[in-house]
């Protein structure tokens, strides 16, 4: 809250963002917030630019035009330096874990506390092995991310992310490629985090992971959000892109996913 | 003329990382055991390539001076010749050639892989700079021991081309090392060795430099491993030629 008004500071706010690779143009004007302690699914097509929207505000893609406001500061044009204290508050999960491979789960883990605390490797340990604890990944630490099965890979990324406790998590495609039962799991630490008081973005195709923990979902959609609403409303929502995209159903004219143009324009550069 | 703007785009991506290298490396941390790790991955790993590969040269370059100058009763000349060729030419160029080969490709199939497994990205994402990390522990690893090894090289080469000196063309080894000496002096010795900096920073530089460019896959890791050691060897040779006349031109 800021003092002397009763106007909430979002932590992102994203400002009719444009974002074009070559001339095509994947995001056209999209806006939307973040509140404190918000959870809001980013969900549509797949090649809408949803990951991009997430890669922007972390400062992996450089947005053509508009604004992205992080707790009022205006960090569009950053550079990597200035983004470096942006990036300890705001953790990416990558969609396949991004670990590396020539590093054990323990160093993955411990990479982000070495880089930014002055902690002691004796204390660095001890919360490492803790949080593998709590991911349920423990007796990992010596194994190779190679070693782990693709939701351990996924948990791992999860907990490594998260070690320095950011205040916002944005994930992709968390649940992706995870069995019933894995996906279930990740839905729970998912709503642990939330519970620890982090907002988060969740990029998804998971209608019923977004449906079942969202504050809102905002429907992604030929480079512009075509509804945000919190999932009550929209499950019985009227727009028939937004009722047609959660049965399932695709029909003539429109255009929830443009992923071929996307793909076939990014590998072009 | 897609070629003409390849050469400038390559060019350009040169000279920016060497700007953000510079800008990083006066920064904190410094990643000191990373830079020890490429000095050992670099360095200590190429021992056996270079020591394999000077010998050869060595061995090969006496048998041949041999053969030619005994027909007119110049064999005496044999040191003077090698030791020249060695110092001056064959033992920097040879060997960052050769390490242009094992050291590019891999540095730049190693940061590709990174690339296409979001590794740099997650880097960047976790706060830290993928050039003070990757970067800069591999070009100033490859600084420090590619003229190191390139020394090797010379020393190995003259040594075995000494002992086929006495075994085959029957010539005393000491009086021939002793020759040898007599004619390499500093300058005829730093004509070779000051190129090795060039040669190095050339092979580290082209290796992370087409190795952060993989953008579209594991197809184009290899691709960038090609580049690199295609690109460097250009380098190295046409680098060669142009320090070799400055370093005399600067001598005179």
């Amino acid at each position: 809250m800021v003092l002397g008004t009763d106007r909430m500071i979002p932590l992102i706010e994203v400002r009719n963002l444009y974002i074009a690779f070559s001339d095509h143009k994947v995001l056209k004007g999209i806006s939307f917030d973040l509140m404190e302690g918000e959870c809001l699914g980013l969900i549509g097509g797949s090649g809408v630019g949803k990951s991009t929207v997430l890669r922007s505000i972390i400062g992996l893609e450089q947005p053509t035009s508009g604004i992205i406001r992080i707790e009022g500061q205006n960090i569009t044009r950053f550079t990597d330096k200035q983004f470096i204290s942006i990036r300890k508050k705001i953790a990416y999960i990558f969609q396949g874990g991004a670990l590396f491979d020539s590093m054990t789960i323990y160093d993955n883990l411990a990479f982000p506390l070495r880089e930014h605390t002055t902690w002691s490797e004796e204390k660095i340990r001890q919360v490492v092995l803790q949080e593998l604890k709590e991911f349920g990944l423990g007796g990992c630490e010596d194994m190779y991310p190679m070693e782990l099965s693709g939701g351990m890979q996924k948990r791992a990324g999860i907990a490594r992310a998260t070690i320095l406790q950011p205040k916002t998590i944005l994930y992709d495609e968390p649940t992706t490629g995870l069995d019933p039962y894995k996906r279930r799991n990740m839905q729970k630490t998912i709503v642990k985090l939330q519970k620890r008081g982090t907002s988060s973005i969740i990029v998804t195709h998971d209608m019923e992971v977004t449906l079942e923990i969202c504050d809102r979902i905002a429907l992604l959609g030929d480079g512009t959000i075509q509804a945000i609403d919190t999932p009550k409303n929209f499950k019985k929502s009227y727009n028939t892109l937004v009722s047609n995209f959660i049965r399932g159903i695709k029909q003539e004219g429109e255009d929830l996913g443009s992923s071929m143009q996307v793909e076939s324009v990014r590998r072009r550069q | 003329m897609k070629w003409l703007t390849d050469i400038i785009h390559f060019l350009g991506g040169i000279a920016f990382l060497i700007r953000d290298i510079f800008s990083e490396i006066r920064t904190k941390p410094l990643y000191l055991n990373l830079i020890l790790r490429q000095i050992y991955e670099i360095g200590w790993r190429s021992v056996p390539i270079v020591v394999v590969t000077g010998a050869a040269a060595g061995m090969v370059m006496t048998l041949q001076y041999g053969l030619a100058l005994e027909k007119y009763g110049m064999k005496l000349y044999i040191p003077k010749l090698l030791s020249l060729a060695i110092f001056r030419e064959i033992g920097p160029v040879f060997t960052s050639l050769i390490l242009a080969g094992r050291i590019g490709a891999g540095t730049a199939a190693e940061i590709g892989a990174m690339k296409v497994t979001q590794q740099i990205d997650a880097l960047l994402a976790l706060g830290t700079s993928p050039i003070k990390r990757v970067v800069i522990p591999c070009v100033v690893g490859g600084i420090i021991s590619i003229p190191l090894l390139c020394v090797l090289s010379c020393l190995v080469s003259v040594v075995c081309g000494a002992i086929v000196g006495y075994t085959q063309l029957h010539l005393d080894f000491f009086s021939f090392i002793a020759r040898m000496l007599s004619t390499v002096y500093l300058s005829e010795f730093f004509s070779g060795y000051v190129k090795t900096y060039f040669f190095a920073a050339a092979i580290t530089l082209t290796a992370c430099y087409f190795g952060l460019q993989v953008d579209k896959g594991t197809g184009e890791v290899g691709s960038a491993a090609t580049k690199s050691v295609v690109t460097s060897s250009v380098l190295i040779i046409l680098g060669d030629y142009l320090i070799t006349k400055w370093y005399w031109v600067l001598i005179e």
